[in-house]
């Protein structure tokens, strides 16, 4: 009964969604009042539909109901009840459900929260966003069906994939598709803005703390996943060029762009065709990384249970919703004409020129991406596009981009001179240079010129924020600085931690594989680690083994860590690392195969500042919310409805 | 309406094609990204001989098919496709096509139980609990059905369940000829 329940509201939040999409945008363009009218009622109860239906599926999975497929194929009677939970996303169908909940729940707060819009601009806006989600209702409904029963029910279910009965992955999962979904925010005020004929400053303004929201759940999302498959996977990696990784660091990359430029044509009314063309070019690829995930057409250790039919569905709602914005853009772009002039020194082309970087660098990791794919549809044989081609990509673009940063975020607006930019950033620069060159030798115990550079970069970065900070704290004390001026800060600080981060870890890290018998010891990085042997090891829905390695420096006990291997009921195999983590380094151990009278293959690590990559990480999330809760932002709401009140008065 | 507008119109159109294009090929079967070419097609199939499910202290053993056509199949309670494909397991059996069940990484009681329920459509069925036979075999998950040839030599693979259309297109041609034409 529950799971029909949820199957019913599921396709009334279709029906929802199409009013929500078509009446309100036809509303809008005829005058006719009462159909704009219905655009947030249509949103809210879409909200609470699917909300129900979430609901339903996540009562099957708690209560172990094996008449229903998807639950039978995902979850187990002996899988603990938080994993119960989190099945509910574990494979295609149900997740699918979950983006399509966190999309009506952005569209429910865009009612809540912008209430000062117009009643035209509310009206198109919703109605986009009704379209997009129609696309996925139907998505859901047509060949997806989290519901469906399985006849007869099954006495036991499949068990959820290993790899994801794991705490970081509970949330890794709901923080990327907010992070994903949220960029449909930008987009439909984008289109709207379009639709509506006014590109003006305002519409950057509504949409930049959205994109902000949106970026800094997305920045969460993939730190969780590149910290979940160091501790997890046991390769002890944080980051492997995997066409499922960049589909999620493509959206990213071209997010960061359009928060630059949306800084931009909110305060200059500068580049606002551009802008727009970027918030269409951010949800585009949060699309596309939605048709290369569960298409199959790429293959990736991310194995989502795919179907070409399914593949062929997404494809057309790509071409639909993708196509349809461009073809407008290239209608209305023409039409915008920016009056604005600045100088070719000056903050507006520091911010340019990373806008080009930023998508360049995108488009270079879309083209690794699909580079096999290309090669193998057009008859080449497999290929694969490894980590050699992205970080030869990656890093050669991106070194300019820290160094535009720290002048940049140091420029005037409109009008500056190299001279005096120069001036500012003189000392910051020598000091950089000082303490880049001696970090590695003196620190890290050992020089290397790709670690100079690296850490160059990154007191580049320390150093010239810190001199924008002071500069803007100039004669009003340092609680002066407006939220917008802190996020900036610690969005280039977190750039600055992530730099130090994987610069160490990359070029100072040693690993070690090695056959230990109980009592053996093993020297890495300064660090002894002794071996005292495995235990059996019994879990509730798992056995395996369980080694115990206690790790000393110069005679004193750092840690005791514990490696585990795993055989899952449903027949795989899962790596558990021990970790030790610290602030300056990771120890590290994971358990290979047994190697018969009580000896394994062990995997040893030492990683220098491995830490610091998800801290910068993190540090960016953190400045990403404090520039979303800018004052002028609130400031502007209560203005604009207050002038509102007064005109209706 | 200017030319340079229309720029990423034409290259999204490029790229839609283009995926257009391999989903298609990908459903007439032409192209499969994760068609990862067994190396097990055309070589000897290595002997099995595991413990009996129904008693452990007996082994069954792949011996008897010499000069016979003949399927083995990994299979496991816990496993959903595997009690899909359970009714066609049991048709081929009632058709005479010989199948060795191999009860991978399972309780013993729960499949006798299984067997017991719904049908045994196996030939001879074995147990293998520790992995060590599917690892010889190359198998990825279950289920996963390998036909070996009269000679002995691994002639198809197919991973997932079985169905009449699979088993037309890649398993019966080997039956032609043969009295064990489902």
């Amino acid at each position: 009964m529950i799971p029909e329940l949820g199957h019913f509201a599921l396709i009334l939040a279709l029906v929802v969604a199409l009013v929500q999409g078509v009446f309100p945008l036809v509303g809008a363009h005829r005058g006719y009042a009462s159909w704009v009218a219905l655009a947030r009622p249509a949103s809210r109860l879409q909200f609470l539909l699917l909300l129900v239906s979430f609901s339903c599926l996540t009562w099957s999975f708690l209560k172990s109901d094996f008449s229903v497929l998807y639950v039978a194929q995902n979850s187990n009677t002996r899988l603990p009840e938080i994993f119960k939970f989190s099945a509910v996303w574990g494979a295609h169908e149900g997740s699918l459900l979950l983006w399509a909940l966190i999309l009506s729940a952005w569209t429910a707060a865009v009612t809540l929260f912008g209430r000062s819009l117009s009643p035209l601009m509310m009206a198109r806006v919703l109605g986009v966003l009704g379209l997009v989600a129609t696309g996925f209702l139907a998505f859901l409904t047509f060949t997806s069906n989290p519901f469906e029963r399985l006849v007869p029910a099954a006495a036991e279910g499949r068990d959820l994939n290993p790899l994801l009965q794991d705490i970081g992955l509970i949330m890794h999962p709901p923080m990327l598709y907010m992070g994903y979904v949220g960029f449909a925010i930008p987009f439909a005020f984008a289109i709207a803005a379009m639709l509506g004929g006014r590109l003006d400053a305002a519409w950057a303004r509504w949409s930049r703390p959205w994109t902000q929201i949106a970026w800094v759940f997305l920045t969460l999302g993939i730190a969780l996943g590149s910290w979940w498959a160091y501790y997890e996977l046991g390769w002890g990696g944080w980051w492997f060029w995997d066409p499922v990784e960049n589909a999620s660091f493509m959206p990213w990359l071209a997010g960061t762009a359009l928060m630059h430029s949306l800084a931009v044509t909110e305060k200059r009314g500068a580049f606002k065709a551009w802008t727009v063309l970027l918030a269409i070019f951010t949800f585009s690829l949060s699309l596309l990384g939605t048709f290369l995930v569960r298409s199959g057409v790429l293959t990736s250790v991310h194995a989502f249970a795919s179907d070409p039919s399914r593949g062929l569905f997404i494809l057309l709602f790509l071409a639909a919703v993708v196509g349809s914005s461009l073809a407008l853009y290239a209608a209305r772009a023409s039409k915008v004409r920016s009056r604005v002039h600045f100088e070719p020194v000056s903050r507006e082309a520091a911010l340019l020129l990373n806008n080009v970087i930023l998508v360049v660098t995108t488009v270079s990791i879309l083209l690794g991406t699909l580079y096999p794919l290309i090669v193998d549809a057009l008859g080449g044989g497999k290929i694969s596009v490894g980590p050699p081609y992205f970080n030869a990509v990656f890093i050669p673009l991106t070194t300019p981009l820290v160094i535009l940063l720290g002048a940049g975020t140091l420029a005037r607006w409109k009008r500056d001179r190299f001279a005096d930019i120069w001036a500012k950033v003189r000392l910051a620069f020598v000091a950089s240079l000082v303490f880049g060159l001696a970090f590695p030798a003196v620190a890290m115990g050992g020089f290397s010129w790709r670690a100079a550079l690296g850490m160059t970069l990154a007191f580049w970065v320390f150093f010239t924020t810190l001199k924008a900070v002071r500069d803007s704290a100039r004669g009003r004390g340092i609680g002066g600085l407006s939220l917008s001026q802190w996020g900036m800060a610690l969005g280039h600080l977190g750039v600055g931690v992530f730099i130090v981060g994987v610069t160490l870890t990359s070029i100072y890290s040693t690993e070690k594989d090695v056959r230990l018998e109980p009592g053996d010891t093993y020297e890495l990085g300064g660090y002894l680690f002794h071996f005292k042997g495995t235990t059996h090891l019994k879990g509730p829905n798992y056995e395996g083994d369980r080694g115990e390695v206690v790790v000393t420096r110069e005679g004193e006990v750092v840690a005791t860590l514990y490696p585990e291997k795993r055989n899952y009921l449903s027949g795989m195999p899962m790596t558990e690392a021990g970790i030790d983590a610290g602030l300056t380094r990771d120890l590290f151990v994971a358990l290979g195969e047994p190697l018969g009278d009580g000896a394994w293959a062990v995997r040893l690590y030492h990683k220098p500042f491995v830490r610091w990559i998800w801290l910068g990480a993190l540090i960016m999330a953190l400045g990403g919310v404090c520039s979303a809760l800018d004052r002028r932002y609130r400031v502007l709401a209560r203005r604009q409805r207050e002038a509102l009140a007064g005109g209706v008065a | 309406m200017k030319a340079r507008h229309l720029v990423p119109l034409i290259v999204f159109t490029a790229l839609a094609l283009l995926f257009g294009y391999v989903l298609v090929k990908m459903n007439k079967g032409e192209y499969n990204p994760r068609e990862i070419p067994t190396e097990f097609i055309g070589r000897k199939a290595p002997a099995v001989e595991i413990p009996w499910l129904y008693d452990r202290n007996q082994r069954v053993s792949s011996a008897k098919y010499a000069g016979k056509v003949w399927l083995i199949n990994f299979w496991g309670t816990w496993c959903p496709e595997c009690w899909k494909e359970h009714e066609f397991l049991l048709h081929l059996s009632r058709q005479g096509v010989p199948i060795f069940g191999v009860d991978w990484r399972d309780d013993d009681q729960e499949a006798i139980g299984f067997l017991r329920s719904k049908g045994d459509p196996f030939d001879q069925v074995g147990v293998d609990p520790r992995s060590d036979l599917a690892i010889e075999w190359g198998v990825y998950g279950a289920p996963e059905t390998f036909l070996i040839d009269a000679e002995g030599v691994i002639r198809e693979k197919h991973a997932g369940a079985l169905t009449p259309e699979v088993w037309n297109t890649k398993f019966a041609p080997y039956f032609l000829g043969r009295e064990a034409v489902p």
